[in-house]
């Protein structure tokens, strides 16, 4: 057991945890953010997928210990009212159904929105292929990461 | 919207719900239980009166503020969405004036509340109109009456009762004390659907900000004060029963609370595992890891793969238990024209919904409550109550969103495991199954071999038609039960119209013996059946030398078939194909919705198959929304790729041998064609949604590889990469 400080969604908790407990099992079951999901256990489906230093990381794989004192950002952390373009794409889209695999695919699409704007088909296979949705929401996912993109660029112009 | 998910007495929906006590509530009464016939509509005044528990509430409060009880699970097919708007219509208000509840397992209270056989909106829509509908007419009475004036010069709208003259309005909210001391009227008149206001949009669902920011909860989200993790190791071959266990090294695991024997009922079967109860899922886990359980299997063959099919190969050829059949088979078949015989397999498949199996249980001296991801609250209910030895109503289960359920979540055995596992050790617990245990312990999609055989009359039409199936029978799963009977699900898929067509026909299954754990898996045995008629159909189009839309044109009289046909044959432009394209068609039936699918293929420079298009024309009779029924078209169809091309469970040893999604493989975004959907028009009664646009989609494929190359699949799964 080790104390360790997780910088969650700019705010810090110290858990005691195995420091080899994946980082998954400390935010949700010590932290108690739950929106970060459990899908496989094993980097296969991405619905446990957070930030990483603004990076998208598969929580199921790496320890708690490796994302000690990092800025870590959850689904929790994408926008306190669903104000994000990317969620206010996934809702103009209707794009989920039973909804447990969002969380990642929205944690994915940010990832890949903020690097590259204007993603084309190539880059959204590239940054989504990772992610598993079992009700087949994929159309619908494409398409919500096509108007987010629009959604960003008109927000810069009106800044 | 908000949801409440609480003990739902008649006086706690009015509490928890915050309605005021001046709130107009009425209730669908049915007094003789399982008879959905004799249904009544009742105010609550009544129902105190006669003591009664209302079965599904619609309540108008004095702030006009409109709450009705959903009983069935939302999963992802969008009942969260379309009761709402059901009610709204009717009932004159704007959606988001409705709130929703979701209630617990009650069978007394609402009947069957399992969500299966997608039957949540085409189970009870009438009810649900009717109900709301009677609201309405007793608001605006109230009105006329305040007004004295006469019913038939108000109208509402928008939550208002409004004079046509005079303009006078007056909201809902200050008119419920008054309505609700009203009779409720017989026989209210409901809209002509091109009347509809809410129904038959596209109104985004109101789980989706939820689901779009984290705070939708899912079983596995539910936590409980002083909660404990429990990860079960359960015996990979199913049946076994626990012979010993050493836990030293479990309880060198930091955070290991218990370890534990534990069972499982699966139809009757007790099924054991040994539990590992911890303060966080990790330790469960690593607890679990360091298990050493040996198992007792005698008694049972160690079943694999090859050895199921090569006795349900057997078992066609032989005979079979007939479901249904007009005519003479065999001496139509002897004298047709042209003659046809064909076999096909499908594989075991497990349901993999995203939100692996889980649950919550409490259970304490004299109660026990439940919460999880759960398709039949009422089963559930019956069974802990029963297992637990505790009255119905001490025994609640909440069901939360579901990550999925696609059948399995309809199944009781892991709140039964997690109640065991609770009482045990005397807390509240979630017992997490692992993407592992969920793919390999089933309960499975059972796997199928069909005999089809087909005789052709010289006009080209079927003259007749058998099949034989052998499988395991879901319904045959109990100890002790009955396994002479005949699987009443032999035709599932089928158009209705063809048993009007073919002149001469045999259906009929040999049941195969098993101990695996098999379970409705979306659309049921239509998922498979739909394979094999549909191919055999395609087949027997092209050995009668027609066109396969024509052939099947030709067989279907009914003006709803061909309608469906044409709509199909028009937007797929299918006899316009161009040259190194691939074009085939299936039309399939499916909790009464009938779905046509055309699926274009094309070869790609490297040389390998591609799917190009899909389009799906989808005739569900009376619709609720057709975004929901879209998205619920496409997610079938995507269901329906991975079981055609990627994924299928083996056995070897007796035990699954896919265990995750590295093995066990789904479809990606890489995967999906585009697809399109067409919702038919009709005043036909409300067909299923959620599971129809399944079953057609791999014939429609297989057919339109074989019109590309020539190759004809029988045998699923198969690789796209490797034609
Ligand atoms: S749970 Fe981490 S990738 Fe599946
Ligand atoms: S929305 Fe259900 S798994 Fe993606």
């Amino acid at each position: 057991m080790a104390s360790l400080n997780l910088k969650i969604n700019n705010k810090t908790y110290t858990v005691d945890a195995d420091p080899k407990m994946p980082l998954l099992w400390a935010i949700r079951d010590i932290v108690g953010l739950t929106g970060t999901k459990y899908g496989c256990g094993i980097a296969q489906c991405g619905a446990c997928t957070v930030h990483l230093e603004g990076t998208p990381v598969r929580s199921c794989s790496i320890p708690v210990s490796a994302a000690a004192n990092k800025n870590i950002t959850t689904i929790e952390g994408i926008s306190p009212d669903n104000s994000h373009p990317v969620q206010q794409a996934w809702i103009q889209e209707q794009v989920p159904q039973c909804g447990y695999c969002q969380s990642g695919q929205i944690m994915a699409a940010t990832a890949l929105l903020k690097k590259n704007a204007n993603p084309s088909d190539k880059d959204i296979d590239a940054a989504m292929q990772g992610h598993i949705c079992r009700c087949g929401t994929y159309p619908r996912i494409r398409k919500a990461i096509k108007t987010a993109s629009i959604l960003m660029s008109q927000k810069a112009s009106t800044k | 919207m908000e949801t409440i998910n609480k003990n739902l007495s008649r006086r706690n929906f009015i509490k928890l719900s915050g309605l005021s006590g001046a709130a107009l509530t009425l209730g669908l009464y049915m007094p003789a239980f399982g008879k959905e016939s004799s249904t009544e509509i009742i105010s609550e005044a009544t129902a105190e009166n006669l003591g009664i528990d209302l079965n599904a509430w619609i309540s108008i409060d004095t702030s006009g503020k409109v709450t009705i009880t959903n009983h069935r699970a939302e999963m992802g097919q969008g009942s969260f969405q379309s009761v709402p708007q059901i009610i709204a219509e009717e009932l004159e208000v704007n959606l988001d004036q409705v709130n929703i509840i979701f209630a617990q397992g009650n069978n007394k209270k609402y009947g069957s509340q399992i969500t299966g056989g997608s039957s949540t909106i085409r189970g009870n829509y009438q009810k649900l109109l009717k109900l709301s509908a009677t609201a309405r007419e007793m608001l605006i009475e109230a009105a006329a009456k305040k007004w004295n004036v006469a019913k038939s010069e108000c109208y509402a709208e928008n939550g208002f009762v409004i004079h046509k003259s005079s303009g006078k309005k007056l909201g809902y909210g200050d008119l419920v004390e008054d309505a609700s001391k009203l009779q409720p009227p017989h026989d209210v008149a409901l809209k002509d659907p091109k009347d509809y206001k809410v129904l038959r949009k596209s109104l985004p669902r109101q789980d989706t900000p939820l689901k779009t920011n984290g705070t939708a909860i899912f079983g596995l989200d539910k936590k409980l004060p002083g909660m404990l993790y429990a990860s079960v190791e359960r015996n990979p071959r199913f049946v076994g029963k626990v012979k010993s266990f050493d836990d030293s090294e479990t309880k060198k695991v930091p955070g290991v609370k218990h370890v534990l024997k534990v069972t499982r009922d699966t139809f009757g079967n007790m099924f054991e595992g040994v539990a590992v109860v911890a303060d966080n899922t990790w330790a469960a886990m690593q607890g679990r890891k360091a298990l050493k359980v040996e198992w007792d299997d005698s008694g049972f063959e160690y079943h694999s793969t090859d050895q199921l099919y090569s006795k349900m190969k057997e078992q066609v050829k032989g005979d079979v238990i007939s479901f249904k059949t007009k005519g003479n088979f065999n001496s139509s078949f002897a004298k047709a024209d042209k003659k046809l015989e064909a076999l096909y397999e499908t594989p075991y498949e497990s349901h993999s919904c995203m939100e692996p199996l889980n649950c919550v249980a409490n259970v304490t001296a004299d109660a026990c409550e439940i919460w999880g991801p759960i398709q039949a609250p009422d089963w559930v209910q019956g069974n802990l109550a029963g297992a637990l030895k505790l009255p119905m109503e001490k025994v609640i289960v909440n069901m939360t969103f579901l990550g999925g359920g696609f059948g399995r979540k309809a199944f009781t055995d892991y709140p039964f495991e997690a109640a065991m596992i609770s009482k045990e050790i005397k807390a509240p617990v979630q017992v997490v199954w692992s993407r592992e245990d969920d793919t390999t312990l089933g309960p499975f999609r059972p796997g199928m071999v069909y005999q089809c055989k087909g005789g052709l009359g010289k006009n080209g039409m079927i003259t007749a038609f058998e099949t034989k199936m052998a499988g395991q029978n879901m319904n045959q799963q109990n100890p002790g039960a009955d396994r002479t009977g005949y699987n009443s699900s032999t035709t599932e898929g089928l158009l209705e119209p063809f048993f009007e067509s073919i002149p001469h026909y045999s259906f009929g299954d040999s049941p195969l013996n098993s101990p695996i754990p098999v379970m409705w898996w979306r659309s049921v045995y239509a998922s498979t059946n739909g394979f094999a008629l549909e191919s055999f159909m395609d087949e027997m189009a092209l050995e009668a030398g027609k066109d396969p839309l024509d052939f099947r044109r030709s067989h279907l009289g009914e003006q709803r078939y061909q309608l469906l046909i044409d709509k199909l044959e028009e937007v797929s432009g299918w006899k316009k194909r161009g040259k190194n394209e691939g074009y085939g068609v299936a039309i399939t039936e499916c909790f009464t919705s009938i779905v046509g699918e055309v699926v274009k293929v094309s070869k790609k420079a490297d040389g390998k198959v591609r799917i190009d298009k899909v389009w799906a024309v989808m005739d569900c009779g009376w619709y609720v929304n057709p975004d929901i029924i879209r998205g619920q078209v496409e997610g079938s169809i995507v269901m329906a790729l991975g079981a055609a091309t990627k994924h299928a469970t083996h056995f070897a040893d007796g035990k699954a041998v896919e265990k995750n999604f590295n093995t066990y493989m789904m479809p990606r975004i890489t995967d999906i064609p585009e697809i399109e959907v067409y919702v038919m028009e009709n005043e036909e009664k409300a067909g299923g949604v959620g599971e129809p646009g399944l079953p057609p989609f791999t014939p429609a494929l297989t057919n339109a590889i074989f019109d590309l190359t020539g190759k004809r699949i029988r045998v699923l799964p198969f690789k796209l990469e490797e034609i």
